[in-house]
């Protein structure tokens, strides 16, 4: 059948992740974004919040299964919250989810039940490489075996709190196709290089980091033998980041449906006019079109389908709209959408990062 | 409850044979029909006619049905049969179903489908607001016999969106108690197919009461044979040739007292719900038209991907965006744009059939897929031009029969006006 509520699990997770998004991100993503740091406590209790356990199995120290489905319905609210807070929050999914979703019996043995914990984890991921044309089919940084150890050489960037980082998942061209390898922060050759800026979300510290003939052990090859499926990974992030981009413009949406109501010129509210009214209207449809997408796209993925190419619809889909979306509402408010005294100039600034963030979000 | 997107298998089954007829009856007659308007699509409507014929009993049955519950006073009238014997289970997916046909019939041909012989929007109206005895009288005659059609006549020469500001009036003689209609309808979608080739029938919508504005509003039924009502004029277009649009002129045409549909008083505000009854109607005919479009969309996307395949165009599902070469581009924005309208209408049939309000999401899908089907068919001719743009290939074709979905029931604006009112919470009068 064709249903659209969510069960009454899913429904609670969200209303509990709004409510986070509401009394604790939006009260700081300004102050946030200005000293470009995520408050601790912020981070802290939204790790409480066990998101990330809630997709590990039991086995392994979560409570829950992954579904894509779910992620998405949360992640929309953490999206609507605070881009920039939320992806330092989802840092150490970057390398606890691939674990999950390829790692041997022994590497999940190893190292999710350290996910399913309190304690914020210390684990990145180095997947961006800083080039234009980037494809994370097609790596520049390389992995080669020698005896029974890999080999890494490469650069990165993007790399979310690289500087604090016990642990990265470093991606990596092995014979031609990308795989992933577990490699110790302390690992000699590893060095994190200066934090990068980014145009939106400040919150977030992402750094370069330069590995040079860093050697780990045969065993850290993420998946050992089998590796990992890059196809189905970038699907997992596609969809992610296409749920966190329908938050982020339906933030921008929602204030700017706001404001033009209380808004007046020439003596009455400028949602009155059409010309206003109409980019509204239009801004819902398009949120509520990226949303079928992505939710349809993740049923599929939940039902063992191949998701490929619906995920990669919706991602493509929801990169427009977040933008369109975003700059509409900053439009909308004229002069005062430039000032940084609103939002909606952070929105548009985020909302130009889904396109470039491919493997940057995992949930 | 949780959120699923899956076909039920019987809409699934439904469809095996809808297929057969829209790849091999109605795209063979397509270019045929066009370049003959008003030539009717004999062959496809005597194959639908058993099957619409079924469709048109089941849903009498359901609606004699529940105003027999209704006037028992043991249901609430809403629909929902408490029976368990799998009936209820079937009106479940009603328009769903329904919007399923009317993709794929689309996809087929648009103008031909047109012409399904169905009480179609008459039969919504009837449906919505009929008694019994009406229902029975009206709709009857679609369930037996020869290929009938119903139509709805709002639409004058000096009112297109602003429907209120119609013209033709229904005066009671109340010697004879019949209603006395004059006026001139146009652009009445299968007019000419249901008052002059077979007895069917017209909902027409008069005024009672200029002064009264939209209370005086009310819905007549006209029969075919009805004296005094003719039909002036069908009118050529720029597509759907294969369906007539008729203008119908009223001169003083009687009918009976009970031909009209609901509440004869005139009531404003709250109380009046004969109008405000009928534009809901809206709600489920708008997705009609949205899954229209869709079909029309998927068919020139299809045939422009599998025509570009052939010259080594592949669709890439996962390069970076700047691998892709611009024709890749536009395939992959193509496809996105018709699935995100689809899962609109679909939303908005499941909403329907779960009786929840989907006034939102039916006009969110409404303006989405007339825009898409629009930007599609378009770029279909574009892709595949110089042939593309020539009459030996059909894109052309789907391209100008896209456009009437950005128009009829309720233009893009209108639904865009709808969505823009629902969600800022203003009447009309706030948001004109």
């Amino acid at each position: 059948m064709y249903s659209f509520t969510m069960t009454s699990e899913q429904k609670m997770l969200v209303d509990t992740v709004h409510r986070y998004a509401e009394k604790q991100l939006r009260p700081v993503y300004r102050e946030a974004e200005e000293t470009k740091a995520a408050p601790e406590k912020t981070v802290q209790t939204g790790w409480e919040l066990g998101l990330l356990p809630g997709s590990i199995e039991a086995d392994y120290g979560g409570f829950g299964e992954y579904s894509a489905l779910t992620s998405a319905l949360y992640l929309e609210e953490l999206g609507w919250g605070d881009v920039g807070i939320s992806l330092h929050l989802l840092t150490p999914n970057l390398f606890a989810i691939p674990i999950a979703l390829f790692g041997s019996k022994k590497q999940k043995e190893e190292f999710l039940p350290d996910f399913c914990d309190e304690t914020f984890p210390r684990a990145t991921a180095a997947i961006v490489e800083p080039v234009i044309q980037f494809d994370p089919a097609d790596l520049r940084t390389t992995a080669e075996k020698e005896d029974d150890e890999f080999v890494i050489n490469g650069e990165k960037t993007m790399v979310p709190l690289a500087d604090k980082a016990e642990l990265f998942l470093v991606y990596a061209q092995e014979n031609g196709t990308t795989q992933a390898f577990i490699v110790p922060g302390d690992t000699p050759g590893i060095t994190v290089g200066e934090r990068i800026t980014m145009m939106g979300a400040h919150a977030l510290a992402v750094y370069n980091v330069s590995f040079k003939d860093v050697r780990v052990p045969k065993a850290n090859r993420l998946g050992g033998l089998k590796g990992i499926r890059l196809n189905r990974l970038l699907t997992v992030s596609r969809l992610n980041l296409a749920a966190m981009a329908i938050g982020q413009a339906k933030a921008a949406y929602e204030y700017a449906l706001q404001y033009a109501q209380e808004r007046y010129a020439f003596g009455e509210p400028i949602a009155h006019r059409q010309s206003i009214a109409f980019m509204l209207a239009n801004m819902a449809i398009e949120i509520e079109s990226t949303r079928m997408l992505v939710w349809e796209a993740a049923y599929k993925y939940d039902n063992n389908e191949d998701a490929t190419r619906a995920a990669y619809l919706a991602k493509e889909y929801a990169d427009k709209m977040v933008l369109e979306v975003t700059d509409a509402a900053l439009q909308v408010l004229g002069g005062h959408g430039y000032i940084r005294e609103h939002p909606v100039e952070l929105w548009l600034r985020n909302g130009r990062g889904f396109a470039t963030w491919n493997g940057l979000v995992m949930a | 409850m949780s959120i699923q997107f899956e076909t039920p298998d019987a809409v699934e089954k439904q469809l095996q044979q809808v297929r057969i007829v829209a790849e091999n009856v109605m795209r063979p007659e397509s270019r045929y029909l066009d370049e003959h308007e008003h030539e009717r699509p004999v062959k496809f409507v005597n194959m639908m006619w058993p099957q619409t014929k079924l469709m048109e009993k089941a849903s009498l049955e359901a609606s004699l049905a529940r105003l027999a519950r209704k006037s028992n006073g043991d249901g609430n009238g809403n629909g929902h049969a408490a029976n368990g014997n799998g009936k209820a289970e079937r009106a479940d997916i009603g328009n769903l179903a329904t919007i399923h046909l009317v993709e794929l019939l689309s996809w087929g041909d648009a103008g031909a489908y047109l012409c399904i012989p169905m009480s179609a929007l008459a039969g919504a109206a009837i449906n919505a607001v009929g008694t019994a005895e009406q229902l029975e009288r009206f709709l009857r005659r679609f369930t037996e016999g020869k290929p009938k059609w119903g139509a709805m006549a709002m639409t004058e020469p000096q009112a297109g969106s602003d429907t209120s500001n119609i013209q033709t009036t229904a005066t009671l003689d109340p010697d004879t108690n019949e209603w006395i209609l004059n006026g001139q309808k146009i652009f009445c979608t299968s007019g000419k197919l249901a008052l002059e080739e077979s007895d069917g029938l017209v909902v027409v919508w008069a005024t009672v009461d200029k002064r009264a504005g939209r209370a005086g509003m009310k819905p007549f039924v006209v029969e075919a044979g009805t004296p005094n009502v003719i039909i002036a004029k069908v009118e050529e277009k720029l597509g759907i040739r294969a369906s007539d649009t008729a203008t119908i002129i009223l001169d003083n045409a009687r009918i009976p007292y009970e031909n009209l549909l609901g509440d004869p008083e005139v009531r404003t505000g709250q109380g009046n719900k004969g109008f405000k009854g009928a534009m809901k109607t809206f709600d489920a005919t708008r997705p009609l038209v949205a899954a229209s479009a869709i079909g029309i969309a998927r068919a020139a996307f299809e045939y422009t991907r599998d025509t570009l395949a052939k010259h080594g165009v592949k669709m890439e599902y996962g390069k970076p965006r700047w691998q892709l070469t611009t024709v890749q581009a536009d395939l992959l924005e193509m496809e996105a744009q018709i699935k995100a309208a689809w899962l609109l209408t679909i939303q908005a049939a499941a909403l329907l059939d779960a009786r929840e309000p989907n006034k939102l999401v039916s006009s969110m899908a409404k303006v989405k897929a007339g825009k898409v089907v629009t930007l599609v068919t378009q770029k279909a001719v574009e892709l595949l031009g110089p042939l593309g743009y020539t009459t030996d290939l059909l894109v052309e074709k789907w391209m100008r029969d896209a456009k009437i979905n950005d128009i009829y029931e309720g233009t893009g604006q209108i639904n865009t006006l709808i969505v823009a009112r629902q969600i800022l919470g203003y009447t009309r009068k706030e948001l004109k």
